[in-house]
This record gives structure tokens, sequence and C-alpha cells, in this order.
């Protein structure tokens, strides 16, 4: 699946966007956090306080505890500022 | 006749006026349109803003503002609005959002745009960056721009 990171998490991971297989055992939102923050320094430091991290999967936003099968992309970011 | 929805995500500037006219053009049913613009301010507790850089999510910016768009039309009883947000860089003193809302009468109008602003403040995948003199930083979200959108949901 497609990963994609903005604002701060873009740039605390240090790249836009990935292609990632997490193993089966990675089910929701919440575990794909945590397994993308075992991968580095970049990571650990762009997820160290996930309860402020949003996501999206598929273009709508989605609950740390949603189920990632079959998301074609997911994206992480910041609490939104615009408007 | 048909609501005339129009949501855009540019770089470049837009004119109110001709954004008003647009929406209205032709018809003879609306009453009111209401119009809201979002500057950028130069000046944020005290201290000088230069301009704010504003990234977004393409695709689900969009997508998103379509939702709000769709629950807005819903719930009043719209003619047509417009949803404009610029991205890039902007300075101080330009315009960063605008929502126009068209109603038969006022209320609906005046409803449906606020609804709408508190909803692309929240939600909408849109980020800030300000200038100031010491460097860059990402603007935090805001408490009460939470509480601005909840209340919505409330019965």
């Amino acid at each position: 699946m497609k990963v994609k990171y903005f604002a701060w998490v873009r740039e605390r991971v240090g790249k836009a966007e990935e292609t990632v297989e997490p193993p089966a055992s990675v089910r929701t939102v919440d575990d794909l956090i945590g397994w993308l923050s075992e991968r580095g320094e970049t990571y650990a430091h762009a997820f160290e306080t996930p309860r402020v991290i949003r996501a999206a999967i598929d273009h709508a936003h989605v609950k740390p505890d949603a189920m990632i099968a079959g998301a074609r992309e997911i994206a992480f970011f910041p609490p939104m500022t615009g408007g | 006749m048909t609501a005339n929805v129009t949501i855009r995500i540019q770089e470049a500037d837009f004119d109110v006026a001709k954004e008003i006219s647009a929406l209205t053009k032709g018809r003879h049913d609306i009453g009111a349109v209401v119009s809201f613009s979002g500057i950028c301010r130069g000046n944020e507790n005290g201290e000088a803003i230069a301009a704010l850089t504003l990234e977004h999510y393409p695709g689900m910016a969009e997508a998103e503002i379509a939702r709000h768009a769709e629950t807005a039309m819903s719930r009043w009883p719209l003619n047509g609005l417009a949803i404009i947000h610029r991205v890039g860089r902007i300075a101080a003193g330009e315009n960063i959002v605008l929502v126009l809302t068209a109603s038969q009468h006022r209320q609906a109008a005046f409803q449906a745009a606020e609804f709408l602003m508190d909803y692309l403040k929240t939600n909408a995948p849109f980020w800030k960056r300000e200038e100031t003199r010491d460097g860059t930083s990402w603007v935090e979200a805001r408490d009460h721009d939470d509480a601005a959108t909840a209340r919505w949901t409330k019965s």
C-alpha cells in the first residue's frame, strides 16, 4: 500500500510518500503507526506522540482503530490548520 | 434550478466580486449571498508574520470539501455555494480562502457559510507554515476551532 505524509510528519519522516508491505499482524491504523515507528529514528520521531497524528484511508478521515485491509493509500498528518 | 457548486484549490488569488457574479448569474431565485474571505494576518500574538505557506493533500482536500458542501446543501436550502482555497505562499494581507453561500433568504446563507468555514478549518487537509523574523514554523491547531466545529453536531 502507498503511505503519504504531510506537513511536519513529512518533514520528520524525510519523505512525502512510499510503498510499504506491512505483515498481516498489522491490522489497524494504530498498528501501522507502531510498525512504521520501528523502521528508524526519523519514523520514531514523526510518530513519537501518536495521539496527535491524524490518518486518512483512501482520502477519508479514519480513527486509529480503523482496519487497513484493502486500503490503497494511507496518509498521516498533524491536526489541520487550513481555512 | 439546480444548485451551482464550485470547489477550487489554486495558487492564484481570487476576485470576490467575480465569484459572486458567477454564482448568481442568470438566476432570479437567489435572495441572499453571504461571502466569507479568510485573509493572511500580518501579526500573530504581537509577532510579525511576513507570509504563510499552505500545504494540502491533493485529492483528499477536494473530496473533503465536496463532502462538507454536500452536507451543507442537505442541511440548508441553498441555491449554490463556492469554496476556493489557495495553496502555496501567501503574503500578509492576501486572500487565503473564500466561502460563498447563496440562498433565497439570509439565514440559511449565513449559517451554511459559518458551518463550512468551521469544518474547513478542522477537517480539510491543509496545513499552514508561518514566516516570522526568526524563521518558519508550522501553525498549531487551536482547540477553539475544534469547539466551533463540534457545536454543529450538537442536537
